[in-house]
């Protein structure tokens, strides 16, 4: 087989397309690229889908984290300590084990005048179960990140808000929100990368992969296993990670870039990526 | 354990669970709980001087040490460190054979790499096949404590490299200013100061450390989550105790063990911030002269 019908063959295997089979001998590095970066399209879609909606909830819960409300507040402090104080690891399991138990037929819901049946088995599936706990893990991640600037941005600027009759959700969406994302994005920067590095869990723990569809490191997992060569499918999942890692920091570049526009150059804050990998 | 557990199938309720809970495989169980907290115990200081030879070697004026020092540093940077988990285990399991294997079959003519398989001499397996399974074991757990090590001393030296660095300058000016030597100014002005300016970083480090050792599960050791796995899956009639699959329960054992770990370490680490900045010009440090304590 030619590296070109190799790439056809594998290239979407992750997804179920093309060969049915993976290869089982005589694995060339062709091979090992094609498939490996196959599976990294499940880390993409893990990693963008988990952020986007992780992005939504993580705003809420910084501003009920900040809120005098002590029943809005204390769900949210508790929901934060949940989710950053235990491993991603046991969550996916946990998530896991809860999914696998729910009844297979679906759940009945009685409303009085019919009953909805709900399905559950698709909760069982990575795409979809893991999605969740990753959406759930990121949501506190990012909303400690955010809480914490929230409570930064200057003082100064709530007075100008003030001063010009600003106040309740105009102030929060013209003022605050604005400033807490300026402040919060070279962290969230961080979270976002670390959240790409924890796809790689998905199907290490208690999800298993479906037809041998997995990601990136299960299919290098894959080769390592079958050749007892780790030197040759490792890098190559480093390798396709650096480019990763490198692509998110050019695309949150972009945003801190914007969000900093105001601002004169001296005093911009510039991203740093400070590595703080497994959670 | 207890005399009324001789015939599990005749109690129930409460005496039933107490039983359960009690039996030998709870107690390896429960034992693995100890390889936990015995694998932290042991990587923490570990981790913590690969991290310091490596901060050190980052700042050596010595250009090859300098680039081996930050390379290591950089080394994790954008690659998900379940990846290194993998690797290291497999490398290091075959670069030790390979190097037994050296000393003690010279003679050997048969390719090591053949094909798909990776073969020394029987002399050089590492640990040899006739030995005892403990023996096996603690190799294994070996294995995966310098892993751990090397992994999280590229984080730790990442954060003693900053805080080296955050020292103020003039304390080390003050020192060469007393004729000392750039050894002594290391030794006795850098490294007692460099701590507080650490800590923040290392306490972020042990959280990470303390959620990263479900990891070893990966790494092939009877973890607790291997238990938790082991002894939740459903037991059939066929076993003393059966049970339908509670699994569910069994890991929400082990959430609960895992936040109690990070309560208890966020206390713990706010002390020892309040005690590392006692007379320290920062902050922290100024807050407390001014409270009067």
């Amino acid at each position: 087989m030619t590296c070109w019908e190799t790439v056809q063959a594998y290239a979407f295997r992750s997804l179920g397309y093309g060969e049915r089979l993976l290869p089982r001998e005589g694995f060339t590095i062709c091979e090992h690229v094609t498939l490996i970066g196959s599976g990294l399209i499940w880390n993409v879609y893990f990693g963008a889908c988990a952020l986007a909606i992780g992005f939504i909830l993580a705003n809420g819960l910084a501003v009920a984290k900040a809120s005098p409300v002590a029943v809005l507040r204390k769900p949210a402090e508790w929901f934060i300590f949940l989710f950053r104080g235990s491993p991603l690891f046991i969550q996916f399991f946990l998530a896991y084990e809860t999914f696998v138990l729910l009844p297979k037929a679906g759940i009945d819901i009685p409303l009085g005048f019919t009953t909805i049946t709900v399905a559950t088995s698709w909760l069982t599936k990575a795409q979809a179960g893991a999605l969740i706990v990753l959406i759930l893990n990121t949501a506190a991640y990012s909303a400690e990140i955010f809480y914490g600037a929230l409570r930064s941005v200057p003082r100064g600027d709530l007075e100008a808000a003030d001063a010009y009759g600003m106040s309740g959700w105009s102030r929060f969406r013209r003022i605050v929100w604005p400033t807490m994302m300026r402040l919060g994005w070279p962290a969230y920067t961080n979270e976002a990368i670390f959240l790409f590095h924890a796809t790689t869990l998905v199907f290490f723990s208690g999800f298993p992969a479906w037809r041998q569809q997995g990601d990136a490191l299960y299919y290098a997992n894959y080769f390592a296993d079958k050749t007892f060569n780790p030197f040759l499918a490792y890098p190559i999942v480093a390798a396709y990670f650096i480019v990763l890692t490198l692509a998110i920091i050019g695309l949150f570049g972009l945003i801190n870039r914007r969000l900093n526009r105001h601002l004169p150059a001296n005093t911009r804050q510039r991203l740093r990526y400070r590595p703080q990998l497994v959670r | 354990m207890f005399a009324f557990c001789e015939d599990p199938s005749s109690i129930d309720g409460l005496t039933w669970l107490a039983c359960y809970l009690t039996t030998g495989k709870h107690f390896d169980f429960y034992w693995s709980f100890i390889t936990v907290l015995t694998l932290l115990a042991i990587t923490a200081p570990v981790a913590l001087a690969f991290g310091f030879a490596g901060a050190v070697a980052a700042r050596s004026q010595f250009l090859p040490l300098r680039l081996l020092g930050q390379g290591y540093v950089a080394m994790v940077r954008g690659v998900p460190d379940i990846v290194f988990f993998l690797f290291f285990v497999i490398a290091l399991d075959q670069g030790i054979e390979w190097l037994v294997h050296q000393a003690r079959c010279p003679d050997w003519t048969e390719p090591i790499r053949n094909g798909l398989e990776f073969r020394v001499c029987p002399e050089a397996k590492v640990p040899s096949s006739r030995a005892p399974q403990t023996l096996h074991q603690l190799y294994g757990f070996g294995l995966a404590v310098v892993t751990f090590a090397i992994v999280f001393g590229a984080f730790a030296a990442n954060v003693l490299y900053g805080a080296m660095r955050a020292v103020p300058r003039a304390q080390i000016e003050t020192g060469e200013a007393y004729g000392m030597t750039s050894g002594q100014t290391f030794r006795r002005i850098l490294v007692p100061q460099m701590w507080v300016y650490a800590l923040p970083g290392l306490s972020n480090l042990w959280m990470i450390l303390i959620k990263a050792t479900p990891l070893l599960f990966l790494l092939g050791v009877q973890d607790i989550v291997y238990w938790a796995r082991e002894l939740g899956g459903t037991k059939t009639s066929a076993y003393a105790y059966p049970h339908p699959d509670w699994r569910v329960w069994y890991f929400l054992g082990l959430l609960v063990f895992y936040l109690l770990m990070t309560a208890v370490s966020e206390r713990v680490m706010a002390r020892l911030s309040a005690r590392l900045s006692h007379g320290q010009a920062t902050l922290a440090g100024e807050t407390q002269r001014k409270a009067g304590r």
